[in-house]
């Protein structure tokens, strides 16, 4: 396996909704901070590959006008994925194993605000038996809740510290969308939106762009010397998917992200610093013991989906969280994860180290 | 035929009818914003590109060959030449415009991009690349923040500009 490194990450302040700019003019400053950030000039990104989906947009083929942010001319080589950017990092990586480009530029973007988005994600379900019956997002999630709960596995209480504990640590993240000091009695004495879930059990709606470089062995290690960073190796990458059908699933179970820690190989050594993308409180719960961290790994310091949640770009930011907690020497071995679909259904591992 | 408990089964189910809409709010961004509140006033406000000098008419907001962000705005008179055009003679649903009729791609003098527009005033057989049009607009009060303010192009009797002077746009 080549060796490969992420070498710079930025991200778009994440808001509520961004009313004034259009994808393009979002997008345009991330791509130009992290290509500036990497060291490298942008004719030397071997591939670039992005992430985002039409329906969130209400536009055919928006990844295509997206490319007018990033500057396509001379013709660059191209890729996209309709899913989160950590699914087009995966790409990203493993075109990069052919050994022929150095470097990748992966981003992407998405304003959830423009249509209703629990409704939009009603899409993503099986299109004859359950998006007929419209189920809204929070109401899929709030069925996935209820089972954990009725299994013993948390408590609304232990999911209200979930929310406390995000949004407190988002104060130090200035791209969050949602932080502060909260307690768990005010929270708990909200009614629920879809029971068991509150408002602070779910994800804000955000908008958002995120992009990272990538770039393999001695010019990863030279880039990252010149900028004073240690390299963040990608060690393990893994990304499963489970059944589609809610009614075939455990849902207090993700067998998913289990096999793809276990392939990522999560348990191999001590985690420091694990980003998790759980839009929904109880879904950390439920990952926490899927990947197999334990109170000794730090989780979700940015504050993760509960404190800012572009969606397409969530995943992504999780990678690029973890890698600089690596770039900056604060863990030595971080794990990011990115899901997609409803209640967990896909699962993305990434093991990232120092040197 | 195939029963169950002794009755028959229902004919299968061969098509289920599943209606979904979705309502989006779609705002145009910065420099589309621009352009449009100048289209409401009856400018064309194209943008340059502050690296390569590339004029955007529609600007959305970024120079596609530079990604960087094209602020400058441009006023461009509205003549233009036809770099290429479509005759449509086919009907379809929803037609707002009587066959035959001309699509075509126009490039403002100016502009280093052509948008797409309708061409009238003119027989079909004689539309040619390289024809000289001018912008036709709506009456001030029924003006929209839209192209559609340009209500199609017409000739303007000129002679045709050379194909040197738009081949790079085709
Ligand atoms: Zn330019």
């Amino acid at each position: 396996m080549r060796e490969v490194a992420v070498v710079s990450f930025a991200q778009a302040r994440s808001v509520r909704r961004d009313i004034l700019r259009n994808e393009v003019e979002i997008l345009m400053p991330v791509v130009a901070e992290v290509v500036a950030a990497s060291g490298l000039s942008r004719d030397r990104i071997g591939f670039t590959v992005s992430g985002s989906c039409d329906y969130l947009a209400g536009v055919p083929f928006s990844f295509v006008m997206a490319l007018d942010g990033v500057g396509a001319w001379p013709p660059i080589e191209e890729s996209h994925v309709e899913m989160d950017g950590a699914w087009a990092m995966a790409e990203a990586f493993t075109r990069l194993q052919h050994g022929d480009i150095d470097s990748a530029l992966v981003f992407c973007f998405g304003k959830s605000s423009v249509g209703d988005l629990p409704d939009v994600l009603t899409l993503q379900l099986d299109p004859y038996l359950v998006a007929p019956l419209w189920p809204d997002s929070i109401s899929v999630a709030a069925l996935q809740a209820r089972a954990m709960i009725d299994a013993g596995l948390t408590s609304e209480r232990e999911m209200a510290e979930v929310a406390v504990r995000s949004r407190r640590d988002a104060r130090q993240n200035p791209y969050a969308q949602l932080s502060g000091d909260f307690s768990v009695d005010a929270l708990l004495a909200e009614p629920c939106i879809s029971s068991p879930l509150r408002r602070h059990d779910c994800p804000p709606i955000s908008d958002g762009a995120a992009a990272i470089v990538l770039a393999a062995g001695d010019v990863a290690r030279g880039l990252c010397e010149k900028n004073g960073r240690t390299p963040a190796w990608i060690r393990g990458l893994d990304h499963r998917v489970d059944a589609q059908n809610l009614g075939v699933r455990d849902l207090t179970k993700c067998p998913s992200a289990r096999i793809a820690a276990e392939k990522a190989g999560v348990s191999a050594a001590p985690i420091d610093v694990a980003e998790i993308y759980a839009p929904f409180t109880h879904q950390e719960i439920l990952l926490r013991r899927e990947l197999g961290l334990d109170s000794k790994t730090r989780i979700n310091p940015s504050g993760g989906a509960l404190a800012a949640n572009p969606m397409m770009v969530a995943g992504l930011i999780r990678i690029g969280e973890a890698a600089s907690r690596v770039h900056k020497g604060e863990a030595r071995r971080a794990l990011a994860h990115a899901t997609a679909g409803p209640c967990l259904q896909q699962n993305l591992v990434c093991i990232l180290e120092g040197e | 035929m195939s029963t169950q408990q002794g009755r028959p089964l229902p004919d299968p189910i061969k098509m289920v009818t599943i209606p979904s809409r979705l309502d989006y709010t779609i705002t145009p961004g910065e420099a589309p914003t621009r352009f449009l509140r100048g289209i409401l006033e009856g400018r064309i406000l194209a943008e340059r590109c502050p690296k390569c000098g590339k004029v955007y008419m529609p600007p959305r907001g970024s120079c596609a060959t530079c990604a960087i962000p094209t602020k400058e705005q441009v006023e461009l008179s509205a003549k233009g030449t036809v770099t290429t055009f479509c005759v449509v003679n086919l009907p379809f649903y929803g037609q707002a415009v009587e066959i035959p009729y001309v699509c075509a791609s126009v490039v403002l003098d100016g502009a280093d991009l052509p948008f797409f527009c309708l061409l009238a005033e003119c027989p079909v057989e004689e539309v040619r690349p390289g024809m000289r049009v001018e912008a036709v607009w709506c009456e001030p009060s029924e003006r929209k923040p839209s192209l559609e303010n340009i209500r199609y192009m017409k000739p303007t009797g000129e002679p045709d500009a050379t194909y040197e002077s738009f081949k790079e746009h085709l």
